[in-house]
C-alpha cells in the first residue's frame, strides 16, 4: 500500500514490519517521531513489542544490549548528542556481537547548538564496529530496516542506518509500505545460537585476557569483511520479494564519465539532477553514491572510480586536522592502484543547504582545476 | 513598575516558550529575586542543560552557559570549583535533572556544593514534544505513554532532601510572589539549594490530559498547591492529593568548596 509519509515514520514502518520485540529509546530532536509512532504501534497492537522508556540514550542502548542478549530483536533510534552519549554502549554491542539495529538521524553536534543536519555524529562512531548504511529516500529508509536486521543477525553484528535531519527525517514522500506478512518471506524469525537462557546457562561479558582478546577482535573484522557479500546477497533477496534493491554503492551515468562526484545521503538526489543538466551541456560527468560506509566497499568503489580522470568528493562532515571523512575513505580505496586526482569539498555543515548551484560550483571547480593547490576545499564559507 | 529590561537580552526576544507556558513567570520572578538580593550580575553565572527551562539563560543578561542534556550540574560544579567567588545558578527541568542528569543532581546535593538550582517541573518533556518524564503522574498521558503512564514518579524535593541538600523549597507559578521569595532565599543560602517550581505546559502536557487551556492548568495549581502555613492546619485527610509549597528544609551544613579550601590550607601549612 502506498502512502505519503515522513522519513522518520518510514523508519517506524520498517521496524514494525520487521517484528521487532524490544524498543528502547529516549527523546531527541529530530528523531523523536520514530519512537513516538512505535510507541503508538506498541499500544494498539500493530507491533507485538515491549517499549522501554529510559532515562538517557546510554540506558537506551544498554537496554537494547540486554534485550538482544536475551534473544530478542531489539531497536532504538537517536541523533547527534544522543548517539555520542551511547558511545560506550555502541562498543559493547559490537564486542558482545549483538545484532541490534539503530536508526540515527544525522544532526550536527554542539556547541553551538544545532538541530540541523550533518554527518559528524555518525561518522565519529566510524571505528566502533557498527555497520553503517546511509539512506537517501523515505522508501530506501523503510526498506533498509528489514535488510539491516537480516544482515545483523547473519553476521552477529549491530547495524546503524543513517538519514539526514529534516531533508529526510521531516520530508514527506510516497512510500510503498511493507507489511509483516511480506517481510516474513524475506526475514526469518530471530533465533540466536547463544542467548541468556536459564535452561542453558552461559556467562556473558567476562574478562578476556591478552591470550584471547586479539582473536575476538580479529573475528569482528572478519565479520565486517564477510559483510560485503552478505549485504549484496541480502539486497538481492529483498529485491526478489519487493522488487526494489539498493546495492552497496549507486553509480549514476559513470560509464564514460571523466569526472565523478562522490556523495552520500540526500545530497545524492540533488547531485543526479545536476549531472543530468551537465550531461545536456555535453559534459562527461557522473556521480557515485556511497550507501554502505561500513564495511567500506573498496572493490566496488575502485571499479567505478578507476575509469574516471578526476574524482571530487562532497563531504557534509569534517575530521578536524585531516579533512572530509568520505574523502579519506575514497583515497584509501584508490591508494596505490591509480594516480587520478581526488579532491575533497566540505559543504553543508550544520544544515546549510547543498543546492544544485553549490554542487555545480563543486563540479566546475573539479573540472577546471587540473592541478588543485588544495585537496580539501571549503564551499561557501563566509569571509 | 519594575524594569525587567535591565536584566534581559532584548535581542533574543520574542522568547520561544509557547503561550500559556509558565516559564516566563519564573523568569520574571527570578529577575525580581536577583534584584532584591542585590547580587552583582558580573559575578553571577547561570548554567542550564536542555529543555524548555534551559532556554532561560538565553534571555538573562548575566554570564550564561547553555550545556548538554542533564549535565548542567557538572558544568556548574566546574565553574564553582574554579572560582568559588561566583554565584552559580543552575536552571533545569524534571527530565534534565532527574532523568538523564539524575545522578549529578543527587551527588551535588550530597556534597552540598554551593549551587542554586531552579528546577522547573512541568511533568513532561516539553521541548521534544511531550514524552513521559520521571514526574508525569500515574495515569496521565504522554506521547510515550499514550494509554496512561504506569511508572511511579519522583518527589523531586524529597529526593534532594534525602540526598543532603541544605535548602529545599517548592513553589509554583500561580503563586508568583511566593516563587520570587523562595528563589531569593535559595540565592542567599550557602550550600546546595533547590527550588522546585511547578509550571504548566499546556502544549505538551495539558492538551493530552484534558487541560489544554492554560487557565485550567493555572486553576489546577491554585486548587492543589498549599503553602506551608496553611498546610500545617490541614488534617491528614485534607492533605490527600495536595502539594505542599514553601520551605521544606533549611539547615546549615559544611559547604563543599569551603571544606576543600580548608583541607588544602591545612595540607599546605604542614
Amino acid at each position: 500500500m502506498k502512502k505519503v509519509i515522513m522519513g522518520n515514520h518510514s523508519v517506524s514502518h520498517g521496524v514494525m514490519a520487521s517484528e521487532v520485540k524490544v524498543i528502547s529509546a529516549y527523546p531527541i530532536t529530530p528523531q523523536t517521531h520514530i519512537v513516538e509512532l512505535l510507541s503508538e504501534m506498541c499500544g494498539n497492537g500493530d507491533i507485538d513489542a515491549k517499549f522501554i522508556k529510559v532515562e538517557s540514550e546510554h540506558s537506551a542502548m544498554a537496554a537494547c544490549v540486554g534485550a538482544s542478549a536475551a534473544g530478542s530483536r531489539a531497536f532504538t533510534a537517536t541523533s547527534s548528542q544522543g548517539l555520542l552519549l551511547m558511545h560506550e554502549m555502541l562498543h559493547w554491542a559490537v564486542g558482545a556481537r549483538l545484532p541490534i539495529v539503530l536508526a540515527n538521524v544525522n544532526r550536527a553536534v554542539g556547541p553551538p547548538w544545532s538541530i540541523w543536519t550533518d554527518q559528524n555524529d555518525s561518522l565519529s562512531q566510524r571505528d566502533v564496529g557498527w555497520l553503517q548504511i546511509y539512506c537517501e529516500s523515505n522508501q530506501e529508509t523503510q526498506d533498509t530496516i528489514p535488510q539491516a536486521f537480516k544482515i545483523a543477525e547473519e553476521l552477529q553484528m549491530p547495524v546503524m542506518i543513517v538519514l539526514d535531519a529534516f531533508f529526510l527525517s521531516h520530508t514527506y514522500e510516497i512510500v510503498d509500505i511493507i507489511t509483516k506478512e511480506e517481510v516474513r518471506k524475506f526475514l526469518p524469525e530471530y533465533k540466536p545460537e547463544i542467548k541468556i537462557d536459564t535452561k542453558d546457562p552461559h556467562s556473558f561479558g567476562n574478562l578476556g585476557g591478552p591470550d584471547v582478546y586479539m582473536e575476538l577482535r580479529y573475528m569482528i573484522q572478519e565479520a565486517m569483511e564477510k559483510g560485503i557479500d552478505v549485504i549484496k546477497r541480502v539486497d538481492k533477496e529483498f529485491e526478489e520479494v519487493f522488487g526494489r534493491g539498493y546495492g552497496l554503492i549507486q553509480p549514476y551515468r559513470c560509464d564514460d564519465a571523466e569526472t565523478i562526484l562522490v556523495t552520500s545521503g540526500t545530497v545524492s538526489s540533488t547531485t543526479r539532477a545536476v549531472i543530468d543538466q551537465m550531461r545536456d551541456e555535453g559534459i562527461k560527468i557522473g556521480s557515485l553514491k556511497i550507501r554502505v560506509f561500513r564495511p567500506f566497499p573498496f572493490e566496488e568503489v575502485f571499479e567505478v572510480l578507476s575509469k574516471a580522470k578526476k574524482v571530487a568528493v562532497i563531504d557534509r562532515n569534517i575530521s578536524f586536522g585531516n579533512g572530509g571523512i568520505f574523502y579519506q575513505e575514497i583515497k584509501s580505496a584508490l591508494y596505490g592502484r591509480t594516480d587520478i586526482p581526488i579532491v575533497g569539498y566540505i559543504a553543508g555543515l550544520g544544515g546549510r543547504d547543498i543546492t544544485p548551484s553549490v554542487i555545480r560550483e563543486i563540479a566546475d571547480k573539479a573540472i577546471g582545476d587540473d592541478k588543485p593547490e588544495r585537496y580539501i576545499n571549503w564551499i561557501g564559507v563566509k569571509k | 513598575m519594575f524594569n525587567y529590561l535591565e536584566y534581559v537580552r532584548e535581542e533574543n526576544f520574542p522568547h520561544i516558550w509557547c503561550s500559556g507556558c509558565g516559564d516566563g513567570i519564573v523568569l520574571k520572578a527570578l529577575i525580581r529575586a536577583m534584584e532584591a538580593t542585590g547580587m552583582s550580575r558580573d559575578e553571577a553565572v547561570m548554567v542550564s542543560g536542555i529543555g524548555c527551562s534551559s532556554r532561560t539563560p538565553g534571555y538573562v543578561d548575566i554570564n550564561t552557559l547553555h550545556t548538554t542534556h542533564g549535565r548542567a550540574i557538572p558544568f556548574a560544579t566546574g565553574v564553582k570549583h574554579a572560582n568559588p567567588g561566583l554565584k552559580v545558578i543552575v536552571v533545569t527541568g524534571d527530565g534534565d535533572a532527574t532523568a538523564i542528569g539524575g545522578n549529578h543532581f543527587i551527588h551535588a546535593a550530597r556534597r552540598n556544593i554551593d549551587l542554586t538550582v531552579l528546577l522547573y517541573n512541568n511533568y513532561i518533556y516539553g521541548m521534544t514534544g511531550g514524552q513521559c518524564s520521571p514526574t508525569t503522574p500515574i495515569g496521565y498521558k504522554a506521547s510515550t505513554a499514550q494509554f496512561g503512564n504506569i511508572e511511579p514518579t519522583f518527589n523531586i524535593s524529597g529526593l534532594a532532601i534525602a540526598a543532603g541538600a541544605s535548602f529545599v523549597a517548592r513553589a509554583d507559578v500561580y503563586n508568583a510572589k511566593q516563587c520570587e521569595k523562595m528563589i531569593g532565599l535559595a540565592l542567599e543560602k550557602k550550600g546546595f539549594s533547590l527550588v522546585e517550581i511547578l509550571t504548566p505546559c499546556p502544549t505538551a502536557f495539558g492538551r493530552r490530559n484534558k487541560m489544554a487551556s492554560p487557565v485550567k492548568l493555572m486553576e489546577w495549581l491554585r486548587d492543589h498547591v498549599v503553602s506551608g502555613a496553611k498546610w500545617e492546619k490541614l488534617s491528614e485527610e485534607d492533605r490527600e492529593g495536595k502539594i505542599r509549597s514553601g520551605i521544606l528544609i533549611d539547615v546549615d551544613k559544611p559547604e563543599y568548596t569551603e571544606e576543600y579550601k580548608k583541607l588544602t590550607e591545612k595540607l599546605r601549612a604542614v
